[in-house]
């Protein structure tokens, strides 16, 4: 209870405008409750319902901006307490919001991509049938993730964790009728519960050994664990990441739930959900800084998706799983970045927002090549496209520059002090990250090249066409983030001296001068750049994929055979346990059951023969039965 | 007469009873074995009390009577009735009633 | 006022006057009787003081047979209080969903409505009764309207499944008795006259071995009630062959029986005992937890494999009693209110789907949120509240149940996390083989949307899943007090947080 109070007192209580911060929560949580509860009566108007609230959220969020701008930087964090959630003992977890400038920031990356997507899906799910749910699931997530960013414990945040994976599971399966999606769906629910179990472990030895479940209260308390406690703690909150992050072990889901409607994989699986990973890093940053074998974990983990990702986009012909592909790779530089600590934390979460832009308008991008092809995703029947649609072209190639790093757009900014940042950790890692970076820049201008460039190979009924203004419009905006966002942050919004307060923030002095590094990065893209260019914009792309390809093509057009490795080691082990088991609990469990009441069924029947109706043999029965009785009572009293 | 003699007499007629029991076909004889091996039974309980100074042997041989009394009628009933439907006394019979 | 005398009368009354009605308003005259149950619980619940000091509140003791101390006396805590309330909601909501289920068998309709009014009288009574002879009694009693339910209108296999369900509970029930007429001899030795008054045993000292026979053949009832691995078989069975209300009532409140036991009589009349097996019992709650589940995923039974769920749901409950923290023992009570709405409602859609197709089997449904969407919606809730997804009631019970379990035995907390995964997994699965995919034609032709009766019955249940997982401190208030009480009783204290001396 003492602790308690104290981290209450570490942040102000919420007073004026940001008390108004629960409205975040409640606008999209009404939005989707309506529409779920209201049934048919609400299909005419419920989309546009559903975009006002997640506007009218943006609007809430601009406001508390605002308001947030006013103040002195340390009074900047608040919190809002709305009830007592859970009370037992000494675990005490209040239902309340911390809003700060980590907080913040993601509630603007979400509400205004967010709100960009919902107009977008305004024409993209126009002829869907289950619209009105679609818009609904939207809500539903802003809802979810905007619990996940403002709570102020880590048991709130979980529900918003979990909220936000079962948006997910919703939405990546919303075309049930198709098994593949339907599977895919349960595939992304299950790999997040994996993490999710990483998640509660740490709760609960946070509660434990500090007992308390608040940020405030853990970071204060987090210097006096013992170092072996806080490594545990930053691997379970590692795997909690992995699984909402797509990391490796646990990345393999993410590639799958590309077959959920496109507005879907832009605003969940690329600018807000899987970058909770980095998120929940970075708001735990006091236990990591404490605990450098964790750290080490988070850089190692990182270093491995980002390489894995960008190697599986190089082989993709499905224009969102390339994409996907690409995503796990970008996170994985920002797991990376934070994992390097305070050089690291502020650039991991400028980088998410620049991407969370840039990514989301590529996904839209892609969205609206097919919704002009037919809803082909297969980049070799592309090609050329860029003459017949012309602002997909335009605002995807500013997406395209921006996650290529060419300055000044807005990837190069973030990406560039990632890189100086993992050079200050080490050659190492500083090397991982460059070769991502030419990797990148090869797939990234393949998917150009194969989409906007070469011939057309389109199939033979297919006519494309500029998708319509609720589409384009929000690419339009997304493209302007995606050149100008990185600068705008950096050199308006200050992102450093923004984020210092609540991640803390530390110069690289190691890591090699910018007059070397850019330069050395610049050309590393362009190289990767120009290969793919070459190869696929100069040469003919065929139809059909290559068959006769190197092996590592071949194990990345199967995901690194991360499925198979599942299948192997997971799935079949667990189905024949499954089977087993219920042999076992059938056979045996029971059978003992049955077996005793089957043996005293069987020694019933013969003892029922006795029985046979003659009135004398039971008579002499009875006599030899009361003689034994005499005759025991004889030898007892004798003896 | 000692106690010895009424013991005795009370065993025979038991056994006399049980025998004709367990080796009569017709209800009526085995019927009365029965009453035979009750009465001795009670011939063995008035001589105890006799011999101990207590009623309480001789009022159980009342009860005895009493029951033997209720039995003999409902016993009787019975047999009257089978041998009506199946013009038979003899038990080995009635061995309807088994397993 | 004597509450609880009059909610275990008012069922009876309504039995008799449904027996009166027959079987044309025999369902309407039940369903007003279950309300008006219902509604006298609330009250009560209402009455309730959650920080009086006293143990029991609305006691009432008459004598019965003073022969050998046995008393009809009655009272509850904050545990048994939150699970009579849960009971009796649950009464009139399976009878308003199973309205047909009764129908069309050689058993009549007022038979149904009596059996599960009786079924109530004497839930409440069990958890009411301070006496142990009293409990003695309605947990034996209690098996005869349900044996009749699964018996007389279950599926096809009733007669095997009634009897094995009969006679695993008579198995267990006996040796209870054993233990029962142990602590009388016990009580008569050291007070002089035997009792069975639960509060008076309380006080009583065993010697090492005795304490633990007695214990033995309380729990053994109370396992097999639970029902823990492995004497779980019956559950299956029983829970498949019954109708969906009847199994609801089996699993949702009369399963209960065995983890009330557990937290009314085990801990506080054996609690050296208690500590004693707890190692062993924690060991079984593991197995329970990932055996259930193991099991329920490999089941292709719908009906069957929401009873294994329940047996991995069940070894949570027991590791929360027996991790002997607050948390654990607040959470796993709250998980046994919980375990009873998401069970209902998962029971109960599932009745409604079976009763559409006429099968019970997970192969002959696929594609039911094509034709059926509200269907297949209120099914995810009931699924997702069953894996305790947080939001829902059930994660809060669950997270209590981890949380508790893990400041004493974390080891044993982090295995019983697998239970997480896999529940996700046998959830899941069946949501996706029953409802996803392209409906079969047979799907097609038989299976409808829900109507507004089932709406009606599964809304309420829904209903307070959610509402309990955002203010479950309603309950929890109410459960504290009584689980802080029964810590004394054992004399444990919560382990307090290590943060001082692990500084390195």
């Amino acid at each position: 209870m003492q602790i308690h109070m104290q981290e209450v007192a570490a942040l102000a209580t919420a007073s004026g405008v940001s008390s108004m911060a629960w409205l975040l929560i409640a606008l999209p949580l009404a939005g989707a409750t309506i529409l779920l509860v209201g049934g048919r009566r609400t299909n005419a108007w419920g989309h546009y319902f559903a975009v006002l609230m997640a506007l009218a959220t943006f609007v809430v969020a601009v406001i508390l901006l605002t308001d947030m701008l006013g103040k002195a930087p340390e009074q900047r964090g608040v919190v809002i307490s709305l009830w007592d959630w859970i009370a037992v003992g000494s675990f005490h977890v209040p239902v309340a919001l911390q809003l700060d400038q980590l907080s913040l920031s993601f509630v603007l990356l979400i509400t205004s991509v967010g709100s960009l997507i919902h107009i977008y899906s305004l024409g993209y799910m126009e002829h869907d049938e289950n619209r009105r749910k679609f818009f609904a699931y939207l809500n539903f997530f802003f809802a979810a993730m905007l619990t996940l960013v403002l709570a102020n414990n880590y048991l709130l945040l979980y529900v918003g964790w979990e909220g936000v994976g079962l948006a997910s599971y919703l939405l990546i399966g919303f075309w049930q009728h198709k098994p593949s999606a339907a599977t895919a769906a349960k595939k992304a629910f299950i790999a997040n519960r994996v993490g999710d179990v990483g998640l509660s472990l740490a709760i609960m030895m946070m509660f434990t050994l500090v007992g308390t479940v608040t940020f405030a209260g853990v970071s204060a308390a987090a210097p006096k664990v013992s170092d072996h406690w806080l490594t545990l703690i930053g691997l379970a909150l590692l795997l909690a990441a992995c699984g909402k992050s797509a990391q490796f072990p646990l990345q393999s889901w993410l590639l799958d739930a590309m077959e959920g409607p496109t507005p879907v994989s832009a605003l969940i699986h690329a600018a807000t959900m899987v970058t909770a990973g980095v998120y929940l890093i970075a708001r735990s940053h006091a236990i990591f800084d404490l605990a450098p074998n964790a750290q080490h974990a988070v850089i190692f983990i990182g270093g491995i998706t980002l390489l894995m990702g960008a190697i599986i986009g190089t082989a993709k012909d499905d224009i969102k799983k390339a994409l996907a592909g690409s995503t796990m790779s970008q996170i994985g530089y920002m797991i990376l970045g934070t994992g390097l600590g305070p050089v690291g934390y502020v650039f991991a979460l400028f980088h998410l927002i620049t991407h969370g832009f840039f990514k989301a308008g590529m996904f839209l991008g892609a969205g609206s090549v097919m919704h002009g092809m037919h809803d082909s995703v297969d980049m070799r029947r592309y090609g050329a496209l860029r003459k017949s649609m012309i602002i997909t072209y335009i605002t995807f190639g500013l997406g395209y520059l921006a996650i290529l790093g060419i300055p000044p757009f807005a990837g190069f900014w973030s990406k560039d002090e990632i890189i100086k940042a993992a050079f200050d950790k080490s050659i190492f890692v500083g090397l991982i990250t460059l070769i991502g970076a030419g990797v990148t820049a090869f797939y990234m201008t393949r998917m150009m090249a194969m989409t906007f460039f070469g011939k057309a190979r389109w199939e033979d009924d297919v006519h494309p066409h500029e998708s319509p203004l609720t589409m384009t419009v929000p690419m339009m905006i997304l493209a302007v983030g995606s050149a100008f966002g990185g600068m705008a942050l950096l050199f308006l919004g200050n992102i450093e001296t923004w984020l210092e307060p609540v991640v803390g923030f530390q110069e690289a002095t190691n890591a090699p001068s910018a007059a070397i590094l850019m330069p050395s990065t610049i050309l590393i893209v362009l190289i990767g750049a120009y290969i793919g260019f070459r190869k696929y914009a100069l040469q003919e792309v065929p139809v059909p994929a290559p068959v006769n390809v190197s092996w590592a093509t071949v194990a990345a057009r199967k995901d690194l055979y991360g499925d198979a490795i599942n299948e192997a080691v997971l799935m079949r082990p667990g189905q024949w346990l499954t089977r087993t088991l219920v042999f076992f609990d059938s056979r045996f469990v029971d059978g003992v059951v049955n077996g005793s009441a089957g043996l005293i069924g069987v020694i019933a029947s013969v003892m029922r023969r006795l029985q046979n109706g003659f009135a004398r043999s039971y008579a002499l029965t009875m006599l030899i039965g009361a003689g034994l009785l005499v005759a025991v009572a004889l030898l007892v009293r004798m003896s | 007469m000692s106690m010895n003699s009424y013991v005795m007499l009370s065993a025979v007629l038991f056994s006399i009873g049980a025998v004709g029991v367990l080796t009569r076909r017709n209800a009526i004889v085995a019927f009365m074995s029965v009453e035979m091996m009750l009465n001795a039974a009670n011939l063995a309980f008035v001589a105890f009390a006799k011999a101990n100074g207590d009623l309480t042997g001789q009022v159980v041989a009342f009860f005895v009577m009493v029951v033997a009394a209720a039995e003999v009628v409902v016993g009787l009933a019975i047999i009257m009735a089978i041998f009506r439907s199946r013009h038979s006394a003899s038990i080995d019979d009635v061995s309807l009633l088994k397993y | 006022m004597p509450w609880l005398t009059l909610l275990i009368v008012l069922p009876l009354v309504g039995a008799v006057v449904a027996w009166i009605a027959g079987d044309r308003l025999a369902r309407q005259v039940g369903l007003i009787a279950a309300l008006a149950t219902f509604g006298v619980a609330l009250a009560m619940g209402i009455a309730y003081q959650a920080s009086s000091t006293s143990f029991l509140q609305f006691t009432e003791t008459h004598q019965w047979i003073p022969a050998f101390g046995a008393s009809y006396s009655v009272g509850v805590d904050g545990i048994a209080l939150v699970l009579i309330l849960m009971s009796t909601i649950l009464v009139p909501i399976t009878l308003l969903a199973g309205w047909h289920e009764m129908e069309g068998g050689q058993a009549t309709i007022k038979g149904y409505i009596v059996l599960t009014l009786v079924l109530e009288s004497m839930m409440v009574g069990v958890f009411a009764a301070t006496d142990v002879f009293l409990f003695y009694v309605f947990f034996e009693a209690i098996l005869i309207p349900m044996y009749f339910l699964i018996g007389r209108y279950g599926g096809p296999k009733r007669q095997y499944a009634s009897i094995k369900f009969l006679v695993y509970s008579l198995l267990g029930g006996l040796l209870m008795l054993a233990s029962l007429i142990g602590l009388w001899v016990q009580a008569k030795q050291q007070l002089g006259h035997g009792t069975f008054d639960w509060a008076t045993l309380s006080t009583l000292k065993f010697d090492g071995s005795t304490e633990k026979w007695l214990f033995a053949g309380f729990f053994v009832a109370f396992a097999v009630k639970a029902p823990l691995v492995p004497v779980h078989t019956w559950l299956p069975d029983a829970a498949a062959e019954a109708t969906p209300g009847s199994a609801t009532l089996m699993v949702g409140v009369l399963d209960k029986i065995g983890t009330f036991g557990m937290l009314r009589y085990l801990l506080v009349l054996f609690p050296a005992a208690s500590l004693w097996a707890t190692p062993a019992i924690i060991v079984l709650s593991l197995i329970s937890i990932i055996y259930g589940a193991l099991l329920a995923i490999g089941q292709s039974d719908i009906k069957r494999l929401i009873a294994y769920t329940s047996i991995s749901h069940f070894g949570f409950i027991t590791l929360g009693i027996f991790a002997f923290t607050s948390q654990g023992q607040s959470g796993a009570t709250l998980y046994m209110v919980n375990h009873g709405f998401s069970t209902a409602a998962l029971f109960l859609v599932a009745g409604f789907l079976i009763s559409r197709r006429g099968s019970r089997f997970i192969e002959d449904f696929g594609g039911v949120n094509k034709v059926a969407p509200l269907m297949a919606g209120t099914f995810l809730l009931a699924g997702l509240s069953s894996l305790a997804l947080p939001g829902m009631s059930s994660f809060v019970s669950e997270f209590l149940v981890l949380q508790g379990t893990f400041t004493r035995y974390p080891s044993e907390a982090v295995i019983a996390t697998t239970g997480i995964i896999l529940a996700a997994l046998y959830i899941l699965l069946m949501y996706q083989r029953t409802m996803t995919g392209m409906p079969s034609d047979e799907v097609t032709s038989t299976v409808t949307e829900l109507n507004k009766r089932e709406l009606v019955a599964i809304a309420p249940v829904i209903a307070v899943i959610i509402a309990l997982g955002f203010v479950p401190q309603t309950l929890l208030n109410i459960i504290n007090p009584t689980v802080n009480k029964t810590m004394q009783v054992v004399a444990v204290a919560d382990p307090k947080p290590a943060v001082e001396g692990t500084n390195s």
